[in-house]
């Protein structure tokens, strides 16, 4: 079958000036998704995540800059297929052909991205009168589909209800509702579940997935939970410092992940079923990303780190056709490191219970 | 084992908060749990089912409407003596969850931290004040250097150890830790309840651990609570809980924790439970004993269906 690209990310640098300099905060990312499938970012706070989607959408913060790179985004409008890249609009032209029509965002407070003065029903139409000139009774017709989608009981007496009324699980079914409401080609969920309950947010994952299955629409999705990645995503991306350290289908990552850190935030995650005392802990916190990086970012942190990458970043290995890192260890020449044997105990152990 | 005196015993504890004339919200409506010294107890439950009102009730943020708490055996539910409000307000302490929002951003961390000595007068000197602090922060795996700097030049996790810092200056017996991991990210969230583990090791501090995430309190507590809509369902054991889940509510809960496994996670349907069709009246069951300590909200014939 043949893979459409969506969304292709290339070499992207991005700054920030701040009183005490400028901040690389992204430096040299690339990434590609393709039409129908999820790929997950994941990454410790501050790594950038949430910065590259925020460069998709061109809503940086006014002291971000862009040093380098592109954002080609591909659509289709009518039967004709459009490359674009992001980048290279304006604020305007973003909001009067991208946000919200062709790329929507999910982010992560329902309460804080809703407007409470305006009915919920008004919120889901208003994208649609705006961006298609729709009926108003088209649009609320539509309104009421999406609540039906996302699992909303009621919908019409719901349309007329404002969003404190409904609770915390509701608010992000009306905010994916909203979001889904223009037929966009892309949808970016900038950590939906995590202000929500565990239960919650189990409904609001599968919700996502249906919806996925109904719409054949893509999903960028941004978390640093993952249990969460593990049932959403195809396919991993594992950002460090404005990086993408490690890139393959979930199951590469998690049941052979290659790069140290990637191996780090795997352990640091509790396991149901062991019963160690100490949890695993990254040593040290994220490098400062004022100062310009010539040598592999991970290495202080790294138990594993060799002498050259104190003196040279690691280019991407290439592990097999979908997975890639960006270690050292991958080298030919480097000795041969595996991961740690506790986590290499669990992997076996998930392996086991599944076959 | 069982001849150990409860730190604390809250009994049959209700908290309402009257909205108008004709409404009340019952927030907590009669639990019962008991706290050993040195152990972890955490409470898990939805956002809404007043894990974190008991927490507050405990501490006497709010007045309790009605039952009874008693901490190393001094009733602290109704109206607190001098002696017993200083008793209480040494000897609990409480970790809150947003550590931004709770300290205070125009003071220095070192008096943050002695604020509690300040308030108590538990030094002689300038002197024995620092010293303390610069105990306090070695301890939980600060520098005294820190001591001088204000919260906002510290990251998330290190200020959640100026608050955990600020709770233990005053030698508790009990912390209240409400969801006070998070707020944090997976290998911050490992760093912080290590740190905790650590210091309940040291210092026998029992902790009442209050979080919706349940792989994070499997791993930290000794005993669990379940809570749902102001009613215990179910308490026992961490292993009694995770092994032989009893109640709906419970393996709702279960099922639906995500797991970093993505061939099982992608089968795994999250069980559902839905208190308003399930047919079930809170107010009619009552607590069974399972095995050990292990207790299940119940009419007769709701125990007889579930463990069937």
């Amino acid at each position: 079958m043949e893979r459409e690209k969506v969304l292709s990310i290339k070499n992207l640098s991005i700054s920030f000036k701040t009183s005490a300099g400028e901040v690389n905060v992204i430096r040299g990312l690339d990434l590609s998704l393709h039409k129908g499938e999820t790929i997950a970012i994941v990454g410790e706070s501050g790594s950038g995540k949430s910065v590259t989607m925020k460069a998709a959408m061109g809503i940086l913060s006014n002291n971000g800059k862009i040093n380098s790179g592109s954002i080609d985004f591909t659509y289709y409008r009518g039967e004709e297929v459009v490359h674009q890249d992001l980048l290279k609009l304006s604020k305007k032209e973003m909001r009067k052909h991208i946000n919200g029509k062709r790329i929507a965002m999910v982010f992560q407070d329902p309460m804080t991205s809703l407007n409470p003065t305006m009915t919920i029903g008004a919120q889901i139409m208003e994208g649609m009168i705006y961006h298609f000139k729709t009926k108003k009774k088209e649009a609320y017709e539509k309104a009421v589909e999406l609540l039906e989608l996302v699992g909303i009981t009621d919908p019409e007496k719901r349309m007329k209800n404002y969003p404190h009324q409904l609770s915390g699980g509701m608010r992000q079914r009306i905010v994916i509702a909203i979001s889904l409401a223009c037929n966009p080609e892309l949808l970016i969920c900038d950590e939906p579940t995590t202000a929500l309950d565990v239960t919650i947010q189990a409904k609001i994952l599968e919700l996502i997935k249906d919806i996925q299955l109904k719409t054949g629409i893509s999903v960028i999705y941004i978390t640093h939970d993952l249990g969460v990645v593990a049932k959403i995503a195809d396919y991993v991306a594992v950002m460090y410092a404005g990086k993408i350290v490690e890139r393959g289908t979930v199951d590469e990552v998690f049941y052979e992940p290659k790069h140290p850190y990637t191996w780090g935030l795997l352990s640091a995650m509790p396991d149901l079923n062991s019963t160690e005392s100490e949890l695993y802990t990254i040593p040290g916190s994220p490098p400062n990303l004022l100062h310009k990086m010539d040598r592999d970012a991970f290495a202080i942190r790294n138990i594993y780190a060799l002498n050259i990458d104190l003196k040279e970043e690691p280019p991407m290995f290439k592990v097999s056709d979908t997975h890639y890192a960006a270690t050292w260890l991958l080298h030919e020449n480097a000795p041969k490191v595996d991961m740690p044997i506790e986590l290499r105990k669990r992997i076996d152990t998930m392996l086991k219970g599944v076959n | 084992m069982q001849e150990r005196k409860p730190l604390l015993t809250v009994n049959n504890l209700k908290q309402y908060f009257k909205i108008s004339k004709k409404f009340t919200v019952k927030a907590v409506d009669g639990v019962n749990f008991e706290i050993y010294p040195g152990e972890t107890y955490g409470l898990v439950g939805e956002s809404g089912s007043g894990k974190s009102t008991i927490g507050r009730s405990i501490i006497r943020l709010y007045e309790p409407t009605a039952g009874e708490i008693l901490f190393n055996g001094t009733n602290i539910s109704g109206k607190l003596s001098a002696k017993d409000t200083k008793y209480l307000r040494t000897k609990m302490q409480m970790i809150f969850q947003d550590p931004m929002a709770c300290l205070n951003p125009r003071k220095k961390v070192i008096d943050i931290i002695a604020q509690g000595l300040d308030i108590h007068h538990l030094y002689k000197s300038k002197e024995e004040r620092k010293e303390k602090v610069y105990q306090i922060l070695d301890m939980v795996g600060l520098s005294s250097e820190h001591a001088n700097r204000y919260p906002h030049q510290f990251s998330g996790g290190q200020r959640q150890r100026i608050g955990i810092a600020r709770a233990l200056i005053m030698d508790p017996d009990l912390i209240i830790a409400d969801e006070a991991i998070s707020a944090l990210d997976v290998s911050i969230q490992a760093q912080v309840v290590n740190l905790m583990k650590d210091i309940q090791k040291k210092t026998n501090t029992a902790f009442l651990f209050i979080a919706h995430d349940l792989s994070m309190v499997k791993y930290i507590s000794d005993r669990i609570g379940v809570l749902h809509l102001g009613h215990l369902v179910e308490t026992g054991t961490t292993e009694e809980i995770f092994s032989n889940p009893i109640h709906p509510y419970t393996k709702s809960l279960l099922s639906a924790i995500p797991q970093p496994d993505p061939i099982s996670e992608k089968k795994r349907v999250a069980l559902s439970f839905d208190y308003a069709t399930s047919g079930i009246d809170y107010h009619k069951g009552a607590n069974h004993l399972i095995d050990g300590t292990h207790y299940v909200l119940a009419t007769e014939s709701e125990l007889a269906t579930w463990t069937k």
